[in-house]
């Protein structure tokens, strides 16, 4: 019974995604959306695994990581070095590109998670956020980065025209995260979160799991870092600053902490949202941060609640369910 | 049933929603033609066949850290606009086009700068004003060529954007600016040991140092110490260490806001070096807090408020934004007229004619008298040197 539950769950979510995909490949190869959105399909994308990622670590381990932008830059650097040094055809060495950005990222995820396990809240979140500025200035002094300067002419193998895979990739981060927040794993995860002491009572190794939450968020943010440098093409370490790691927390909160659809969704809007603004000109970022604190607001407000628990929302659930 | 019913107004709505965005772009490119049609029958009527008009887009950062560089060469390029539209426009051939500038905001991101220009690709632009910023250049400039746009950056420096044939730049490359600074410092000047002082998290500060200090070492010079930093606003370490050399003049390849920290700094440790400056320290009479300690300084800057053939621009600029134009500003001016000068000369609006076109022109603007472009797309003009004298800038 509960097998056919989950079966059942698991087509729902791949049709959804099929359709999804569809649309979105009719719309590109019919040529019927605007450059300008067209431009925007990667970087919701980008903003969706790094929100997700994030998500693993502020919203299920519970610790508020400020250098997420860090692991982003490390993969980023590393991807673009890739390919920029091997002259393979892009079906080979864009996934080398990927899976050595993640795994480079993931590194310095270890690197990162072993001296803050002592840490925990506000003490780790200034941690990470100087472990994203050291990430940074590395990056500034390196030869091989050139430096303040930057790489420029990479490959452009994670653009609109290599959707396809971007999108795969997107929605492998979606699964793997969700499978392992349900996973034995992700629920010693949460109970880290939820009691520190009555999990290490019960004997969860929190080391271990905190070290795992933060490597598999880095890898993953690492991957988004190799699309991001692909699909700019030019990469500059003043782009991953605190502000980078502030826009991808944002999301992760405006979606809800430990909510994965909710941090999908809350990447999409607020990646498209900024560019329905253009026509403000000089007030673009005000309205947008207008449009932020109203979010945030209505987020926590009775609103919500209230829309929530009314007739019509209840019923609908109910029939869910029922189906 | 009432789920469905749910969805169906979901659907509504996001159609509504669709239309309703489209129709707000349809009804804002009616009236703008609409505008336009109208200056044309009341600039000339005859010379109109059809009142076409050539769009020029721009991106640069109109928002965030950068702001003043966007909207300084926005501002720059409106009024270029306005006074060859009042003119009767630009005589391309037969026909003759009316200008419009179409600028959007990047907050100086490489990737803001990618949709920014498919943005304006989507408004039908002809040619690119921009980007304003290096980093943004470098992102945009292998659009602009797969989709043959002319691209002209006013103030992008860094050496890499013109490699594109399509793509010329209006200002110094960053290494020119740091051999120009050397000549004038080692040979004119006759110093011996310089320090420097730059940003080292800052591609420009960076690229002018570099080449500075190469050009320092070819002309016999030594740089004493050469300090940098990466941001903060506390300059003591650098300046007590410079203190400790025997430099004879501090070179500071920097924007204006780290300047004037730097000098004010300077000063309390009752250091009396003469400071030299990349174009960056424009504007730093309006930031320092006593005009004292910038008193003989002296910067690179392509454009001087303060001359006579700005005069009219000057003017004009107050009246309009309230403020004293910058290099920004001139750049943005002098774009949107070596862009005219291309489609004049070239008759015709194709960008491999334009191209051409700007290998062969010579255009007197507020950045140089008689500006020509070489085929990497590199200006020739030449700099100017701005002096700090008795609290005003003066031209050397």
């Amino acid at each position: 019974m509960k097998n056919k539950q989950i079966d059942k769950q698991l087509i729902k979510n791949l049709a959804i995604i099929v359709i999804v995909f569809a649309a979105i490949e009719f719309l590109l190869y019919g040529d019927l959306l605007t450059r300008q959105f067209r431009s925007l399909l990667i970087p919701v994308c980008i903003n969706v695994i790094l929100a997700v990622s994030l998500n693993l670590t502020t919203g299920f381990l519970g610790e508020l990581t400020l250098g997420h932008a860090g692991f982003m830059s490390v993969g980023a650097y590393t991807g673009a070095l890739v390919t920029m040094n091997l002259n393979l055809p892009m079906i080979i060495e864009f996934p080398i590109a990927l899976i050595a950005g993640g795994l480079v990222a993931s590194l310095f995820g270890v690197i990162i998670g072993v001296p803050v396990l002592r840490l925990r809240g506000d003490y780790l979140a200034i941690v990470t956020l100087a472990f994203g500025e050291i990430i940074k200035s590395i990056i500034n002094s390196l030869k091989i980065t050139n430096g303040a300067m930057g790489l420029s002419n990479i490959e452009l193998h994670g653009n609109y025209k290599n959707f396809g895979y971007v999108f795969f990739l997107t929605v492998i981060t979606i699964f793997a995260i969700k499978n392992m927040v349900n996973s034995r794993q992700g629920r010693a995860v949460c109970s880290i979160r939820d009691n520190y002491i009555a999990a290490e009572a019960v004997g969860i190794n929190v080391s271990k799991f905190k070290v795992m939450a933060f490597v598999v968020a880095a890898f993953f943010a690492g991957i988004a870092g190799v699309i991001y440098g692909h699909n700019v093409g030019t990469l500059k370490p003043t782009t991953f600053d605190y502000n980078k790691s502030i826009e991808i927390l944002v999301i992760v909160v405006l979606g809800g902490m430990g909510s994965i659809k909710g941090s999908v969704i809350a990447a999409i809007i607020l990646t498209i949202l900024p560019e329905m603004l253009r026509s403000a000109d000089e007030f673009r970022m005000f309205l947008y941060a207008v449009v932020l604190i109203a979010m945030m607001i209505f987020n926590s407000s009775q609103i919500k609640q209230r829309i929530l628990s009314s007739d019509i929302f209840l019923k609908l659930k109910k029939t869910k369910k029922e189906a | 049933m009432k789920k469905v019913r749910l969805v169906a107004l979901g659907l509504a709505t996001t159609l509504a929603l669709a239309s309703l965005a489209g129709c707000q772009s349809k009804s804002e490119t009616d009236t703008k033609q609409g505008t336009d049609t109208n200056t044309d029958t009341s600039t000339d009527s005859s010379a109109n066949a059809g009142g076409e008009t050539y769009v020029i887009g721009g991106i640069g950062p109109l928002t965030g850290d950068a702001a003043s560089y966007g909207i300084s060469v926005k501002q720059g390029a409106e009024i270029a606009i306005k006074e060859i539209n009042d003119a009767g426009g630009v005589k391309v051939g037969d026909k003759t086009l009316q200008l419009s500038l179409k600028f959007e905001d990047d907050q100086a991101t490489p990737d803001k700068a990618v949709t920014a220009y498919n943005s304006l690709m989507d408004s039908k632009m002809d040619a690119l004003l921009g980007a304003v910023t290096s980093g943004s250049c470098l992102a945009v400039a292998n659009l602009a060529q797969e989709d043959d746009i002319l691209m002209l950056t006013p103030s992008g420096s860094a050496q890499d954007i013109t490699k594109n044939t399509n793509v010329f730049r209006l200002c110094f490359t960053d290494p020119l600016q740091g051999e120009t600074m050397a000549e004038h410092m080692i040979t004119d000047l006759k110093f011996k040991n310089v320090a420097v002082i730059y940003k080292n998290s800052d591609e420009y500060s960076t690229g002018v140092y570099e080449a500075f200090a190469k050009k320092v070492a070819e002309l016999g010079g030594t740089i004493t110490t050469a300090e940098a930093f990466a941001d903060g606003e506390d300059f003591n370490t650098q300046l007590t260490s410079i203190k400790g050399t025997d430099a004879e003049a501090i070179f500071a390849p920097i924007y204006y806001g780290d300047a004037s920290h730097i000098v004010t700094q300077a000063a309390d440790l009752s250091m009396t070096l003469p400071f030299f400056g990349s174009d960056g320290w424009d504007g730093i009479l309006d930031t320092v807090t006593d005009k004292a300690t910038v008193e003989g300084a002296t910067f690179l800057s392509p454009f001087f408020s303060g001359d006579k053939a700005a005069a009219d621009f000057v003017t004009k600029y107050n009246e309009a934004y309230k403020a004293t134009p910058d290099q920004f500003a001139a750049d943005g001016y002098d774009g949107v007229y070596v862009i005219k000068a291309a489609l004049e000369k070239a008759a015709s609006t194709k960008t491999a004619d334009l191209v051409k076109a700007m290998t062969e022109i010579s255009v007197d603007g507020l950045t140089g008298e008689k500006i020509s472009f070489t085929e990497d797309g590199e200006p020739q003009k030449a700099a100017k040197f701005i002096k700090i004298v008795n609290g005003e800038y003066t031209a050397e």
